[in-house]
This record gives structure tokens, C-alpha cells and sequence, in this order.
């Protein structure tokens, strides 16, 4: 109870500090604050300067989170800057798909990189290795909005693109970390004994790589949402990726900061789930 | 009267239901490429706005994008008085918005005085001030009214082809339209345009228009999936496509890839002239120098650059107005030709010289300099490519920056940290008074040296003479000789070096039927009307 | 197996050399524009083909791999050794100290570390080199790349600190670095070098998105990443085969590094 207490609180202030964070770092960039309005040459300068002054509210940073912050707890999430939408539509309407297009890509992804891990180590077959890793390799290396876009070319669903995109990472580290695993002296020797490799996979293996890998799984999370930005853009799936790349271009702070949060809020929740999945392993084995 | 015009909306759309898959048929489709910022017409300032006010907006008259003229619409007739400042509309009677509340002189006084409001800050509106005062509406009669402007208004009459009408009653406010279609449905990955129950106009045996049902506007911001859905058969018009995609689908079907010759939009670059700019001296003696400038343009073979980047479909730029604009183009100018002498010889007169193949000034500086564009365009990549390599002939070393659109804004409208930049301008307007903003000195978009208390050389001052003239009298004679004679001193300054004029590139599916793509937005659909679907069409036979 | 690592040496010493001499092999440069030949197909004068400018694509090639397989790999190099240390420092040290740096790496992980990049590029004169100016970008994506990686290791150095074999070191008195430098970082090895590998390419792919932003590679120099992003393009149709070398090449160039310096018994 203690521990949830005090995962909670760790998840409350590094969520904040992301917020504040994040607002930094848009707020200190070029261009916020300039709109592609300025290049409108029907607009008078009264115009220009009243739009201006409408877009880059000349508020201190400080000040501006705050009042954020007490906005936030009224379960007032702001407004869009561009379009002027309210922030929490916009995020209840579009994180659905985003959420379903993660959790159908790591599905695939992790069938897929575990899979192929698994049965390249446990195989111990040359052939299988080598295709396996070539099939990473080349993966690895084709840029992400290419891979979304043969995706579509091949009418398939742009949600396994994600799965696609985060599978080499995943094989790769599994692989390795299976492969540690495998040559462990407990296991060497149960192999001599002859026991099956499902057994051994089981017994043996998997209890010992479980922590790393649940470390994985909490990472692979935050892969699959930053992958889900060029996937949504180019399978023109209307997520929070998509939402996220737009709001970057045109610097719509007030967006920008909750996205932050919400994605910080899902990397904290996944890797403390993995953390505390992964404790009880250690009070066994001590 | 609600109630019966309700019920017909109602039988309309539960038809629309009932029949769904079958309705979709008689569906067009195409992208838009963002999202619309805004469906208030009066507020309109991006692309994808303006596609939708298009096909939903009820105006007074429409220019025909055929044939540049002015056709009568909500306004059967109207006359400009001879001081220019005023405009009487004679109104098309018995007319319903889409929501049924019915349409007079009212609603246009009501949309004029929106559409003026200072606090509005509509381009639309501020297109139309011309002087110090207020906008006089008045109503003269359900159907007739006079609109006074402060002071006389250049090409008064054309700018109403912006103005799409609202009702001044109607609880569904922007909503309710006079044009085509209106806004069904919204939602973050397209908009459903359906056929107005009440739009005015029919064909000539009676049948009201338009003949297509609805249409659907899917957002989608990548180009190559645009082009992949057309191939497809699930999108069936694109308004803008780029060279490469224009010759992929040219040698796929030929008889979707339509080019309407040269367009109104340019590419050009321009160096920073700012005075205040945070550049050292010398470079801003170069940048302020006309020899240099003149160097720099004579020294880029703009011909490679329309066959190589646009292959072809696009021609070497003369100065601000594009060939395409029929009669404000000064037909007495020619592009600046590709001449490796004349541009040293210039250069030579300003006291640079080569120096082992380095371009250095009086001073000895070495003759370097960056060019900024916007990053994710591949076509002003490339004409930044090639120009480095063009100017590396004479000795200059160009750097190429490309910046993400925000950080580029920012550096040409409020730091002024740059040297050149290379952008393309989109123009809409062929009465060349809406570009007043761009070169009178003391304007804001008067980009190489914006917002000058005083003119600061001989020449823009003699811009800023012209273009109030042109801008003050109603003589057509006397505008065109004075537009005419500032196109002369662009010509001969280059305080923008004009590269090429594009050229509109379209593709229609051969479903849809009676399309005529033209230079003119919207290229596709300008004659949204006349259009017909193959389906539709046979079942019409 | 000797054979195939034998053969994958050799290509690597190819591919070396061949860059190494680019000068000799591509003498016409990377940056010449045969404005007559735009998109070529493979001749006997552009063995690959040209690009959409008409500069000759094999050697364009030959110097993109000059750039990339040079920094690519330091970059890598650098943010696995940031994730070593963080990552490592944090799971054996355990306790506030680990929940502290797994906090900072969460956050590090989800800001939006674009706008970091957007303002690093307007804090650089518009006119600097483009060989400094890709050399500081593979060195920022070598600091921000380190936290995914830290957080399995720290996962992995966790598990290490409580395995028997570690207890029996501690308990028999072997001082802290050399358990560090005996026990846990050849036990960390595996996790180090796929995180090594994996992101050789990662970086490779992502310089030419920060092209994009003024920051890494600028016209006309070639990079792995800028010849990639030609592959955007070919779904639309009309490109042809040669323009899948980069690819190729990298691949190839990234597997033969695997098969040459990976131990192949160490997981078999």
C-alpha cells in the first residue's frame, strides 16, 4: 500500500515537471507565436499586429503554468491555440484510435519479436538465426513514414506498421537477452539432462529473463506512441499522433503540453506496472 | 413556412439514409490538405477554408476561373458609382438558405457590416479598406442595396467574389448558406458536403443543380497518398499535384493529368535588406547593392530550373505578375536570361573580383551566403540545389538552411536573421491592388525591408507613387500604365528575383464529367456545378 | 561460419576502402549536377543511376557512407555508453537513486525534444559547415538517445546485483570496481551491443529527419539518410531498382558487422 502511495506520487510530480517541461521547450523556440498569417498580404497592419498580439499572449512562462495548473485542477485542460477546439474533445476523440492502434501494433510486435527471438536461440538453428536477424536488420533500416507507406500500398491495416516498426528493437534486445539466458550454467545443465525446450523455456529461462524484459515491455510502450506519429500522418489515421505532429508545426502550446503529460502519464504507468510485475521475482529467488 | 421547409430537409435527409450505400454513389471525392481552420466564410484565410466556403458560400458574383470575367450570382445586376466608392446590387428574389430562412437585402447588409467590423480581422474584410471611416450599408428595398465605401475601392466589384452572404436571422448562423452544398458532417478525418435542398440555381431544362449529391473532403496532408487513392479510383479530382507526380500519372493515364498552362503562383528569392537586420555590414552593402542582386539573377539558369525541377511544366518568371494574368502582365518584359558575363561584368563595376575561384568583395570577404526555405518542400530543395550550383560559377558559396515553416516565419517577419530566402508566393487575386501590402515600403509584407518609416531608396519610393496611383484612380488606362511601369522597376531592382511562374497541374478521374481544369483556384471544381459523376450520368440517359 | 565471417571482413574492408578512396573511384564529385540526366537509369557513366538533379547516385553513395558509417556509429557508441553508465549506476545502486534516474529517464522519453533541436538550429549561425554542422548532429542524437536503452539495462543490472554470483563476489570482499569492471559489465555486454547495433541505424534514419529542421546534413552533401529518403518517393510508382541501394548497402553493411565482431558462441 505504502509503495502505491509513493509510485503515485512520484507519477504526480514527474508529470508536472513534464508539463512544465515541455511548455519550456516550445515556449523557448523559434516561432512561437508566428502564424502562416503574417505572410497574408490582404491583412492590414492593424490586423497583423491584433492577430499577433491574439496569438502569442506575451505571458511569462512561470505564469502561464500556473495558471494552467489551476485550470487543471477544474478538469479544464485549455483550448487549442490553432483551431480553438478545447483540448479534452480533442483528446477523447482521437485517443481511441491511438490506443487501439498501439495496442494492435505491440501485439504484433511483441508475437512477433519474441517469437522469432525465441526460435532463433532455442532452435540453435544457423539458418533460422541468420533470417531472423536479416529480417530485423532490414526493417531497422527502412525510414518509418516509408514502411507506413507500404502499408497502405498494400491495403493493409496502418496499425501493424506499428507493430512492424517497434518488432526489430524488440527482437533484437529479446534475443540477446534469451540468448544470455540460455547459456546460463542452470540451464546448460538441465539441457544435459534433457529436459524439453518448452520445459526449459518455462522453467528455466523465462523466470530469469522476466525483469529485463518487462523493462522492455514498459519501453516498448513508448516506442510504439512515438512510432504512432508517422504512422498516423502518412495512414492519415486521425490519433493523437497525428494530432501531436500538427500541434509541433504550428507550436500549439496549449496542446502541446497536455500531450506531453498524457504521453509521460502512459510511460510512467507502463514502466511502474513493470516494475512492480517485475518485484515479486526478487523476494522469491532471496 | 420553417416547418414545411424543416419536413423537406427532414425527407431529404431520411431519403439520404434509406438509400445510403446507393447516394454515395453519386459522391464526390477529394482531399483536402489540413484540416479548415475555420468554417466561418468571412474568416477564410487558409486553403482548405476556402475550398469548403467555395462550395458552400452563396456570393453576389463569381469570376468565371475560364474566363477571368464576372458573372452574375446572388446579384443580378449592379453598378459602381463614378466616384468608385459606392456599389448598388440589384438582388435575385424569393431565394432560401439552406436552412429555409429566407434571403434579402438584409442578410447582405448584415454580412457587410461583419465582414467591416474593425475587431474582425478578416482578410476578406481588410481586402476592402481603402481609407480612414466606416462601411455605409443601406437597405433601398427587400431587394436592392447600396453599399458606401470611405473612400474609392480599386477593382470594387471583383473582390465580392470573396464575400460569401450569411443570413442575418438564421439560428444556425455561418452554417446556413446560399451556395451549392452545405456542412453536414465534420469530423477530424473528412467533412460530408451535401446538395443545398434550396440552392437557387438550374440548368437549362429546368433541373436544379447541382447534379452531384454530395461531396466528401478527406484530410489528408501526404501528397503520395493523394496521388496512391486517385490511382485507386477512391479520390476523383486533385487540384494541385506537383511535376513529378503530374508526369507519373501522365505516362499512367494520360487522360486524368490535365495542365492549364502557366498559373499565378511564382517561386522567388529575396535578400534581406533590413537595415536593423543582425547581419554584418559588408553583407548588407551586398544585399543593398542592385549590382549584386542583378549579378546573382543573371548567374541562375532559370530554364534548368523549370525543365529540371518542374520538367517542364513551369517558365522562367519575369517580374511580380504572372503571364497567366492576362491583362496586367506587361508584356514588354522578358526573363532575366541565363548571362555568366553580364553578371561578372556587374559585379566587376561593384569591386568584386575572383580570387582563385572565390568571389570576394572590395574589402576581400570572401562572397558567402545562406539561403533559408521551408523544410518538407522538395521542389524550392531542389531550386536551392541547383542555384548553389549555378552561383558556385561566379564564386559565391550558398549555403542551403531548411527550416521547419514556424522557425522560417519567424526569422523573415520578426528577428530578421537571415540573408536570402527562397519562397514561393500563392496568389488568388489577379487585380494586382490586392498585393498593395507587398510593395508599398511602409508595409508589412513588404518582406526584403518591411514596415519603412521612409522609403528607403529612389526606387521603392517611386513604387510607393505608382501603386497609391494605380490604387486612386478608376481610369483602367492609367492603372495599367502605372502597374506596367512598377513591373519595369522589379524588373530592374530584383528586390524579389523572380525564378518561375508554375504551372497549374491538375488530375480529374474520367468519372467525373464536364470538368475544366483551368490556372485558377479552385482549379478543378471552379465549375462545381456543371459537374456530373459517370453514374449519375447514365442513369440520366 | 569462419567463412562467413571471413567473407563479411572483406566487405567491410571494401566498403572502407571504397570510401576511403572516393576521391579516386567517383572523381567527378557527389555534388555535380548532370542537368541533362535527371533520374537516369544505371549506365556505364552513373553505375546507379542519377538523382532527381542528375548528380551521379553511386557517388553520392560512396560519400553518404563516409558520413554516416563514421558518425552513425559514434553516436551509437556514445549513447550506449550513456545508457551504461545511467542505466547501469542506477540498478546497482538501487533504492531513491534508481527511482530518481528512472523518473528522469520517463520524462526524457516522452518531451517533445523537437523543439530542443529546433532551437539548437537558431542558436547556429545559418552559415556553418555542413560537415560541423552533421557531426553536431549525430553527437545531440547520441545524448538524447540514451533513455530507452538505460531503462532495460538498469532492468538487467537490477537482476545482476541480486544473482548469486555477484552475492558470492560481494560476500567474499572483491572491491566495488572491480566487480564493475569483472562481474557486471561483461555480464551487461549482450544488452550493450544490441543496443549498440540497434541503433547504429536508428541514428542513421533520424539525421535525415533533422535534415529536414537546417540541423544535420545541408545540400549538397550526402548522408545514408538523406539517400534514404529518396525511398519516399518510389511508393508512388516509377522508381526503379536502383534506388533501393542505400538500402542495400546498409543492411548488408550493418549484418556484415554483426556477423564480423559478434562473438558466435556467446549466445549459442
Amino acid at each position: 500500500m505504502r509503495r502505491l502511495v509513493k509510485h503515485a506520487v512520484r507519477l504526480m510530480i514527474t508529470l508536472l515537471l513534464g508539463g512544465f517541461l515541455s511548455a519550456t521547450l516550445v515556449r523557448l523556440a523559434p516561432g512561437y507565436g508566428a502564424g502562416e498569417e503574417d505572410l497574408d498580404s490582404r491583412l492590414s497592419g492593424e490586423s497583423h499586429a491584433a492577430l499577433r498580439q491574439a496569438r502569442g499572449r506575451e505571458e511569462s512562462l512561470p505564469r502561464y503554468y500556473l495558471r494552467y495548473l489551476e485550470r487543471l485542477m477544474h478538469g479544464d485542460l485549455g483550448e487549442s491555440l490553432g483551431t480553438h477546439e478545447s483540448v479534452r474533445q480533442l483528446l477523447a476523440d482521437r485517443f481511441p484510435e491511438t490506443f487501439a492502434t498501439v495496442t494492435a501494433g505491440l501485439a504484433f510486435a511483441w508475437t512477433l519479436g519474441l517469437g522469432l527471438a525465441l526460435l532463433a536461440v532455442a532452435s540453435r538453428c544457423a539458418v533460422m538465426q541468420s533470417a531472423a536477424n536479416l529480417a530485423a536488420a532490414v526493417v531497422i533500416c527502412i525510414p518509418a513514414a516509408v514502411l507506413a507507406l507500404l502499408f497502405v500500398m498494400a491495403r493493409a491495416p496502418g496499425r501493424l506498421a506499428v507493430g512492424v516498426i517497434v518488432f526489430p528493437k524488440l527482437y533484437q534486445y529479446a534475443r540477446n537477452l534469451l540468448g544470455r539466458s540460455f547459456a546460463l550454467p542452470h540451464v546448460l545443465t538441465a539441457r544435459a539432462k534433457g529436459l524439453t525446450s518448452l520445459r526449459i523455456l518455462v522453467w528455466h529461462v523465462l523466470p530469469v529473463s522476466a525483469r529485463p524484459l518487462l523493462a522492455l515491455a514498459g519501453v516498448s510502450v513508448c516506442t510504439a506512441f512515438a512510432a504512432a506519429i508517422p504512422v498516423e500522418v502518412v495512414c492519415d489515421l486521425p490519433g493523437i499522433g497525428q494530432l501531436a505532429w500538427k500541434a509541433a508545426l504550428s507550436r500549439d502550446l496549449g496542446l502541446l503540453v497536455n500531450l506531453t503529460m498524457l504521453v509521460t502519464l502512459i510511460a510512467l504507468a507502463a514502466n511502474a506496472a513493470a516494475d512492480l510485475l517485475g518485484q515479486p521475482t526478487r523476494t522469491e529467488r532471496s | 413556412m420553417g416547418l414545411k421547409a424543416r419536413l423537406f430537409l427532414f425527407v431529404i435527409t431520411s431519403i439520404g439514409g434509406a438509400i445510403g450505400a446507393a447516394q454515395e454513389k453519386n459522391q464526390l471525392r477529394f482531399c483536402l490538405g489540413a484540416q479548415p481552420r475555420t468554417f466561418n466564410p468571412l474568416l477564410v484565410a487558409d486553403e482548405a477554408s476556402e475550398t469548403v466556403r467555395y462550395l458552400t458560400g452563396g456570393v453576389l458574383m463569381r469570376l468565371n476561373r475560364a474566363s477571368q470575367q464576372l458573372e452574375p450570382e446572388l446579384a443580378t445586376a449592379w453598378k459602381i458609382n463614378h466616384a468608385g466608392n459606392a456599389i448598388v446590387f440589384t438582388l435575385r428574389e424569393g431565394l432560401r438558405f439552406s436552412d429555409g430562412s429566407s434571403f434579402s437585402a438584409e442578410d447582405v447588409a448584415y454580412t457587410v457590416q461583419q465582414l467591416m467590423d474593425p475587431a474582425l480581422h478578416s482578410p476578406t474584410g481588410d481586402s476592402f479598406r481603402s481609407g480612414e471611416g466606416k462601411v455605409v450599408t443601406r437597405v433601398e428595398g427587400k431587394y436592392s442595396i447600396t453599399i458606401t465605401f470611405p473612400s474609392p475601392v480599386v477593382g470594387l466589384d471583383k473582390l465580392f467574389d470573396q464575400v460569401a452572404i450569411l443570413s442575418a436571422t438564421s439560428k444556425q448562423k455561418e452554417m446556413a448558406v446560399l451556395g451549392p452544398y452545405y456542412v453536414e458532417n465534420k469530423s477530424g478525418s473528412h467533412l460530408v458536403l451535401r446538395r443545398n435542398p434550396n440552392y437557387w440555381k438550374r440548368d437549362a431544362a429546368g433541373r436544379q443543380l447541382p447534379y452531384i449529391d454530395s461531396v466528401r473532403l478527406d484530410i489528408q496532408e501526404n501528397r503520395d497518398m493523394e496521388m496512391l487513392r486517385l490511382q485507386r479510383g477512391e479520390i476523383d479530382l486533385i487540384n494541385s499535384l506537383n511535376a513529378e507526380s503530374f508526369d507519373r500519372l501522365k505516362a499512367a493515364a494520360p487522360e486524368m493529368a490535365h495542365d492549364a498552362g502557366v498559373s499565378l503562383d511564382s517561386e522567388e528569392m529575396w535578400f534581406n535588406q533590413v537595415p536593423s537586420s543582425p547581419l554584418p555590414e559588408y553583407k548588407k552593402a551586398w544585399f543593398r547593392s542592385t549590382r549584386f542582386r542583378r549579378a546573382v539573377s543573371s548567374a541562375i539558369r532559370r530554364d534548368d530550373l523549370a525543365r529540371v525541377v518542374f520538367r517542364g511544366h513551369a517558365q522562367a518568371a519575369v517580374s511580380w505578375i504572372s503571364p497567366a494574368n492576362k491583362f496586367w502582365y506587361n508584356q514588354r518584359l522578358h526573363p532575366h536570361g541565363f548571362d555568366l558575363k553580364s553578371a561578372l561584368d556587374l559585379l566587376g563595376a561593384d569591386g568584386f573580383r575572383i580570387d582563385r575561384q572565390v568571389l570576394r568583395d572590395r574589402a576581400g570577404h570572401a562572397v558567402e551566403f545562406s539561403v533559408i526555405t521551408n523544410a518538407g518542400n522538395k521542389d524550392r530543395e531542389r531550386l536551392a540545389a541547383m542555384i548553389q550550383q549555378d552561383l558556385a560559377a561566379i564564386g559565391i558559396r550558398l549555403n542551403v538552411v531548411t527550416l521547419d515553416f514556424m522557425s522560417l516565419m519567424e526569422r523573415i517577419t520578426r528577428t530578421f536573421n537571415y540573408e536570402a530566402c527562397l519562397l514561393g508566393l500563392v496568389n488568388d487575386e489577379l487585380d494586382p491592388n490586392a498585393q498593395m501590402n507587398i510593395w508599398l515600403s511602409s508595409a508589412e509584407n513588404h518582406q526584403w525591408n518591411p514596415q519603412q518609416k521612409t522609403p528607403a531608396t529612389a526606387w521603392e519610393a517611386e513604387i510607393d507613387r505608382l501603386m497609391r496611383l494605380q490604387a486612386s484612380t478608376l481610369d483602367g488606362k492609367r492603372r495599367k500604365q502605372a502597374v506596367d511601369r512598377v513591373q519595369e522597376i522589379v524588373w530592374e531592382q530584383e528586390p524579389f528575383i523572380y525564378l518561375v511562374n508554375k504551372n497549374a497541374l491538375s488530375a480529374v478521374s474520367p468519372n467525373v464529367h464536364h470538368a475544366r481544369p483551368v490556372a485558377l483556384r479552385p482549379q478543378t471544381f471552379w465549375n462545381i456545378d456543371e459537374l456530373t459523376l459517370e453514374n449519375e450520368n447514365a442513369s440520366r440517359r | 561460419m569462419k567463412r562467413i565471417r571471413t567473407a563479411s571482413i572483406l566487405f567491410l574492408l571494401a566498403v572502407a576502402l571504397a570510401c576511403g578512396f572516393a576521391d579516386l573511384i567517383a572523381p567527378n564529385g557527389y555534388a555535380r549536377q548532370y542537368r541533362d540526366a535527371p533520374e537516369a537509369a544505371c549506365s556505364r557513366q552513373h553505375w546507379l543511376g542519377t538523382d532527381d538533379l542528375g548528380r551521379d547516385r553511386f557517388a553520392r553513395l560512396l560519400y553518404g557512407t563516409r558520413v554516416s558509417l563514421t558518425l552513425a556509429p559514434a553516436a551509437a557508441l556514445l549513447s550506449t555508453l550513456l545508457a551504461a553508465l545511467i542505466g547501469g549506476s542506477a540498478g546497482f545502486a538501487g533504492g531513491w537513486f534508481a527511482t530518481l534516474v528512472m523518473s528522469a529517464t520517463d520524462l526524457v522519453l516522452s518531451l517533445p525534444w523537437f523543439f530542443l533541436l529546433i532551437t539548437v538550429r537558431a542558436l547556429l549561425p545559418l552559415n556553418v559547415d555542413p560537415r560541423a554542422s552533421v557531426a553536431l548532429t549525430f553527437a545531440l542524437l547520441g545524448c538524447l538517445g540514451w533513455a530507452g536503452a538505460a531503462r532495460v539495462i538498469c532492468a538487467d543490472a537490477r537482476s545482476l546485483r541480486s544473482s548469486d554470483m555477484i552475492l558470492l563476489a560481494r560476500a567474499s570482499g572483491i572491491p566495488p570496481i572491480r566487480l564493475l569492471m569483472r562481474h557486471l559489465l561483461p555480464n551487461l555486454k549482450p544488452v550493450l551491443y544490441a543496443q549498440f547495433w540497434i541503433s547504429i541505424p536508428v541514428f542513421i534514419l533520424a539525421e535525415a529527419n533533422l535534415g529536414m529542421l537546417g540541423l544535420g546534413v545541408a545540400e549538397p552533401l550526402p548522408s545514408w539518410g538523406s539517400l534514404l529518403r529518396e525511398l519516399e518517393s518510389f511508393t508512388t510508382g516509377g522508381a526503379g531498382p536502383w534506388q533501393f541501394a542505400p538500402l542495400i548497402l546498409l543492411v548488408a553493411t550493418i549484418s556484415c558487422f554483426h556477423l564480423a565482431f559478434e562473438k558466435e558462441d556467446q549466445w549459442a
